[in-house]
């Protein structure tokens, strides 16, 4: 990733942000809030993002890996902890940054608290892939 | 289950999720690379010759609304939950989106374009988790 273009494509993504409404967390409640006076509006920016990006990725089909094909628990369990965290606040990744460009003190905290989660997620999982010495074989001869 | 309305915004939403694509179409066919912005984050931490890049991308993101708001009103942008949502929203998100390796971009944008198998059981389980978190704050208590 070339900086400059990272920069650019940053840029886009959060204008885009902006303009569909996924910025405002509580347009994105209205939207998780099937029973009260639902906002559709969220599934039509999912819709229009997964149409704007279909061709390019099959354009791109080969050149980088094809995705994962396995459902495990890591993949439903850490999905559903997002969904709780997004549940709450009506803020994803992506919008908690760019509301920091709003210079929101929640925000701040929001977005400190993601990065705490990440760096815990990171010492978790690295106790959990440490592997025991292997136990000395007895050596048959 | 009522649609509200009056709060409904079609144009704006599906406008802004095509840019959101196509943002990340970009960076798929420019770059080789996946927008995810959970992914992108964490990835600060490691030292490799990306960190550039992802930081540049982070940049734009966070400069995006002051951008935005120099040639159109940004929509309303308060965070409405309390402080402890606010953290607990924050470390559930951070951990949650490593857990399950993708957020509403990766998983939600790219991985539903690239037709994965394991971002649509992301998708459907996040979206139904934040939906149920929702229900309780609102509905339930």
């Amino acid at each position: 990733m070339k900086p400059r273009f990272a920069l650019l494509v940053g840029v886009v993504f959060g204008i885009g942000l902006c303009l569909s409404g996924m910025v405002a967390p509580s347009k994105v409640l209205n939207f998780l809030d099937v029973a009260g006076a639902w906002d559709p509006s969220l599934a039509l920016v999912m819709g229009g993002a997964m149409a704007a990006a279909f061709l390019p990725f099959r354009l791109v089909r080969g050149r980088i890996p094809a995705p994962g094909r396995r459902i495990d628990l890591p993949l439903v369990a850490g999905s559903a902890l997002f969904g709780v965290g997004w549940g709450l606040v009506g803020l994803c990744p992506g919008p908690a940054l760019t509301a920091l460009g709003r210079a929101d003190p929640k925000a701040f905290a929001f977005v400190a608290a993601m990065l705490v989660g990440m760096a815990l997620h990171r010492l978790w999982s690295r106790g959990a892939t440490k592997t025991p010495p292997a136990p000395v074989a007895d050596d048959p001869s | 289950m009522t649609i509200d309305w009056q709060t409904f915004t079609p144009w704006s939403s599906l406008f802004g999720g095509v840019i959101i694509g196509l943002a990340a179409g970009a960076l798929a066919l420019r770059a080789g690379r996946i927008l995810g912005v959970s992914g992108i984050v964490a990835g600060l931490a490691e030292p490799d010759a990306d960190r550039l890049g992802r930081a540049a991308l982070v940049a734009g993101l966070i400069l995006s609304p002051v951008l935005f708001g120099l040639v159109a009103p940004l929509p309303a942008l308060r965070i409405d939950a309390g402080w402890a949502a606010v953290i607990a929203g924050g470390l559930l998100v951070g951990f949650g989106t490593r857990l399950g390796s993708g957020c509403t971009s990766g998983h939600g944008v790219c991985g539903l374009a690239r037709l994965s198998p394991r971002s649509l059981v992301a998708v459907v389980t996040f979206v139904v988790a934040a939906m149920a978190t929702v229900f309780v704050l609102r509905h339930a208590i």
